[in-house]
């Protein structure tokens, strides 16, 4: 029993999978948005997503060359930092991996820093967005990705905090150290694991 | 970086703002000063052990020390705001960690230029801290509250937004009615569209810093039309809030 709880509360019901829910957080079958400032426009003429910073050659790619790059469907349970979560989301999208083949990084690249546009940026180490862990995500649910939750294209990295997988996503800066980017230098958590409940800086 | 610990409030008054919204005003053994637009996470914890958490925006200034004030809508089927509207009554413990955030914050800085506060419903909370800060501080910049509800009822802090903006001729109340305006209402009665935006922010001088708080939709709508207005888009910051309908 808990040293304090609030008399007469309790859960109001089971949630569907609740070994799969972290702690702190409830299940939505909705899909809140949460952004800092408006929705950018970004026409797909003009689109481009680029892998630089630590890499033996910048790569870049238009929207046609990305979506000619192989797909891949991911169901994912994802958690946002604002306590929901939401069960067996489908996407499909470009896995990390499959973006790697096309650099060669440098052996100190650790560190990604991930920045769309709208001037968004959040890092994230490498190793987290590897064999399998990460994807640009280009549909959801069977849809286009909607543009309030990120479309064209953006981040999906399901085993952290939903603040790091960026919405509108330009592309991924290799580093060889870890810096803050727009929510965590605002005081978030540099790692955001929903399973120790990383939410904070001072939660790290 | 100090932790944000987590400490036991007591309910010290709640008052019923509508028939969906309570303030309830905590008093803090650990009060820290916040920014107005800041929020604190609130936790409940069941008998056994089971947990839920929520993050509530600060409707106090931090010239009201030792306590915050939180003010929170009924969700239907909202297992916290449900037990906090019918299980909470004053001298209740609650148990809160804050203040937290850092970006969707009025700044001293910026009290010196004009303000465009953009809220729907319970959105409302965290600008009502920025325009009673404003008021302690003796601030006189332009500022403008551009507040979306749905019926006559659903004003929150209806009294204190007309007192303000009767005492100082610098702040602007703009109430918009999108379902049920009051009798006799001859204001806005329609949802916030870009002619409002312009019609609001045309005697401005200079660009406003833009807050813009409220369900999903209405924030995206908004934030999208102050694009439109000519806005630059590092002026407007948003928080959104419930499901997108799509």
């Amino acid at each position: 029993m808990p040293s304090f709880f609030n008399k007469g509360f309790g859960r109001r019901r089971e949630p569907a999978a609740s070994d799969r829910i972290p702690p702190g957080q409830y299940e939505t079958r909705d899909f809140p948005v949460l952004t800092a400032g408006p929705t950018p426009r970004i026409p797909l003429t003009t689109w481009s997503f680029a892998l630089d910073g630590l890499v033996e050659t910048p790569m870049q790619w238009t929207w046609e060359q990305f979506n000619d790059l192989p797909h891949q469907s991911f169901t994912k349970d994802i958690h946002c930092v604002t306590k929901w979560t939401r069960l067996d989301t489908k996407w499909e999208g470009v896995s990390i991996d499959t973006l790697l083949e096309h650099v060669q990084l440098k052996p100190e690249a650790r560190y990604v820093m991930a920045y769309a546009y709208g001037d968004y940026t959040t890092n994230i180490p490498l190793d987290d967005l590897r064999h399998g862990k990460a994807f640009i995500g280009l549909r959801f649910e069977g849809l286009p990705l909607a543009p309030e939750h990120g479309g064209p294209a953006r981040l999906v990295v399901p085993h952290l905090y939903f603040w790091k997988s960026a919405k509108w996503i330009k592309g991924l800066r290799f580093m060889e150290s870890d810096k803050p980017g727009f929510w965590e230098r605002g005081g978030y958590s540099m790692y955001g694991d929903p399973w120790k409940e990383q939410r904070y800086r001072s939660d790290d | 970086m100090k932790k944000i610990q987590w400490q036991i409030a007591s309910v010290k008054a709640i008052v019923q703002e509508t028939p969906r919204v309570k303030t309830f005003t905590l008093q803090l053994p650990d009060w820290i000063p916040h920014l107005p637009g800041q929020h604190y996470d609130l936790r409940l914890t069941a008998e056994d052990g089971y947990q839920a958490e929520r993050s509530y925006s600060i409707a106090s200034p931090p010239e009201q020390t030792d306590e915050i004030d939180l003010t929170i809508e009924l969700i239907d089927d909202g297992e916290v705001s449900s037990y906090l509207h019918d299980g909470i009554t004053v001298g209740d413990p609650l148990e809160v960690r804050g203040p937290i955030g850092g970006y969707f914050v009025w700044k001293d800085t910026m009290a010196t230029e004009p303000l465009v506060l953009i809220a729907g419903g319970s959105g409302v909370v965290p600008l009502m801290a920025m325009l009673r800060h404003r008021a302690q501080i003796g601030a006189t910049n332009p500022t403008v509250l551009l507040f979306s509800v749905r019926m006559d009822n659903g004003v929150i802090y209806q009294q204190e937004l007309e007192r303000l903006a009767e005492q100082n001729t610098n702040f602007r109340l703009l109430l918009t009615f999108t379902r049920q305006p009051p009798n006799g209402w001859t204001g806005y009665q329609r949802r916030i569209d870009k002619e409002m935006l312009q019609e609001v922010m045309a005697p401005l001088n200079g660009q406003p810093n833009c807050f813009v708080c409220g369900p999903t939709l209405l924030v995206e709508q908004v934030a999208s039309a102050l694009v439109d207005v000519g806005l630059p888009f590092e002026r407007i910051r948003t928080e959104r809030f419930g499901p997108t309908g799509t």
